[in-house]
């Protein structure tokens, strides 16, 4: 049950990419979001594609997991793509069958459109696959800390990320458990109609509510006893180190808006 | 004279402060603790000693009655700062593991205490081989036993140097294994350092390591005395709903059975060489 949901899963390893820090690699696929929308034309979408596995190299994660990634996203990417090949009436008519008729503009858009999404999706897979979900949420809080001055509290909702992220699998062996507790008291949760299933659920969710509230309680309570107060006056055990290779992919992003700047039309 | 380190005078706390018909937690508590000192507090299911916990460590305060930590009354000045000198391990060893990763969690009440980086690191190392847990700092909790993950809870109790280390029942929802490496890590930490221990168990077997025991019951203190001192009283024991160590209840049953037993025996070894020898005594 465990490995089925685990989605944006970390897979260790030492590449170059692996030993980004965190905050450069939140900031380049925030820049790469805004870079992709440079490219109009083939040559364009093209050095995007060949950046993009330049990526995929340096970060030696197996493509498996890449298209993996892509699954929950592949309907949407060929949904946009149809879409496009079907409704945009520009361009020469490349194709012509009864009722269907396919420009060319209507198949260029679409591809670019899918190409789009591709990278988009595999530079985030990149990012979650290769950076422990701790780093994220750690990065996230020295980026987001200029926002304290307006009343945001950032270190509150960090440490309630990375607690959440420490509670998953706690709460997940949870679940199993009640699940097979109430399967073996004949709890049928597999048959039987949407309605049926659904109302099956709930002597699931009580049962974990409960213990999630037990938890929580005793969780704020040894928080406590070791000195919790709040992120005032506290030290990081966690140190971001922000070396050359960190402000180098930052870079190499603006080279490639430039290039991507000066080929488009 | 050794130096008190925590003291309770006529200390009473009750949880339902408007309702008089309800019976008090705690009723008119005292005892003193010294420093180095063992000390088990045993007592059965809702007997007052995990309340008995919270009061030391200003979790709750009391409604009458005085707590001093290190010679002063615990108020909420002082508090944190009574904190940081006491370590305390809970009884569920998911619930109180706060960082992602072993070294994280041990780290985590020093991060609270401004504790500087590159001392930081220092400690966290230190305290995990003190448990033997040193080969799992980047371990995650799920992938920890029971047993371990309550190591690392000592660790993360003793990365901040405390005086006092302060057991909540961490044992009781171990294995038998698991609560054999916890004991002799505590007895380990005992052999190296002067750390007071405060054991709140319902164990027997835990509270004979101890050189002195507090026997609760309904709230009230029942019994005081080192570990022998208390297991001869035997049969009031278990009237009070505890478990007597095996060893004794063991030689008790012998006894039963007829077998010609000289007396109550403390230990497994004691009960075997008693046994083995019993013959020649003839």
């Amino acid at each position: 049950m465990l490995e089925k949901m685990i989605f944006g899963r970390y897979i260790p390893g030492d590449s170059f990419i692996h030993r980004l820090d965190a905050r450069a690699k939140l900031i380049f696929v925030f820049l790469f979001i805004m870079v992709v929308f440079i490219a109009n034309n083939w040559i364009t979408y093209g050095i995007l594609l060949l950046f993009t596995f330049l990526i995929i190299r340096l970060s030696k994660i197996r493509l498996y997991f890449l298209i993996n990634g892509l699954k929950p996203v592949v309907f949407l990417i060929i949904f946009t793509f149809l879409l496009h090949l079907f409704f945009t009436r520009e361009g020469p008519i490349i194709f012509d069958w009864k009722f269907i008729t396919i420009y060319e503009e209507g198949l260029k858009q679409g591809i670019f459109i899918s190409i789009r999404f591709t990278v988009l999706v595999v530079l985030t897979s990149i990012l979650t696959l290769t950076t422990t979900p701790i780093s994220i949420t750690d990065a996230l809080e020295i980026l987001l800390n200029p926002l304290k001055k307006w009343k945001l509290p950032v270190h509150e909702l960090a440490l309630m990320m990375s607690i959440s992220l420490r509670f998953i699998p706690t709460l997940m062996d949870e679940t199993d458990k009640i699940m097979k507790a109430q399967m073996a008291r004949g709890s049928d949760m597999t048959t039987g109609s949407m309605k049926e299933r659904m109302n099956a659920i709930v002597p699931l969710l009580i049962p974990l509510f409960v213990s999630a509230f037990k938890r929580a309680e005793d969780l704020a309570t040894a928080m406590e006893v070791r000195g919790y107060k709040g992120g005032e006056g506290r030290t990081r055990y966690r140190k971001l180190e922000w070396v050359t290779r960190d402000t180098l992919i930052i870079l190499s992003l603006v080279v490639l808006a430039a290039i991507l700047v000066y080929l488009r039309n | 004279m050794k130096r008190e380190v925590i003291s309770l005078q006529e200390v009473t706390f009750t949880y339902a402060e408007e309702d008089t018909s309800v019976r008090p937690a705690i009723q008119s508590m005292s005892y003193t603790i010294n420093e180095g000192e063992w000390v088990a507090i045993v007592g059965h299911n809702g007997s007052g000693k995990s309340t008995l916990a919270r009061l030391m460590n200003g979790l709750l305060f009391p409604q009458t009655g005085t707590v001093r930590v290190f010679g002063e009354p615990l108020n909420e000045h002082n508090l944190w700062d009574t904190r940081s000198k006491m370590g305390m391990v809970f009884q569920n060893p998911d619930n109180q593991f706060v960082g992602a990763t072993v070294q994280d969690d041990v780290a985590f009440a020093l991060e609270n205490n401004g504790i500087p980086f590159e001392e930081m690191v220092e400690r966290v190392q230190a305290s995990l081989v003190k448990v033997k847990m040193n080969d799992f700092m980047n371990s995650e909790p799920h992938h920890l036993s029971g047993g371990q993950k309550q190591r690392v809870a000592i660790a993360g109790a003793i990365a901040l140097q405390p005086r006092i280390l302060l057991l909540d029942e961490a044992t009781s929802m171990l294995d038998p294994q698991g609560r054999e490496e916890v004991l002799q890590t505590v007895r380990q930490l005992r052999a190296e350092t002067d750390l007071t221990v405060i054991s709140i168990t319902h164990d027997l077997e835990e509270a004979l390591l101890a050189d002195r025991v507090i026997v609760m019951n309904q709230g009230e203190k029942y019994a005081e005395g080192s570990p022998q001192e208390i297991f001869e009283r035997g049969q009031e024991l278990i009237d009070l709903g505890l478990d007597l160590p095996f060893a004794m209840n063991m030689s008790r049953l012998l006894r039963a059975q007829g077998v010609q037993i000289v007396a109550d025996h403390m230990s497994e070894e004691e009960l075997v060489n008693d046994l083995w020898t019993s013959h020649f005594n003839k």
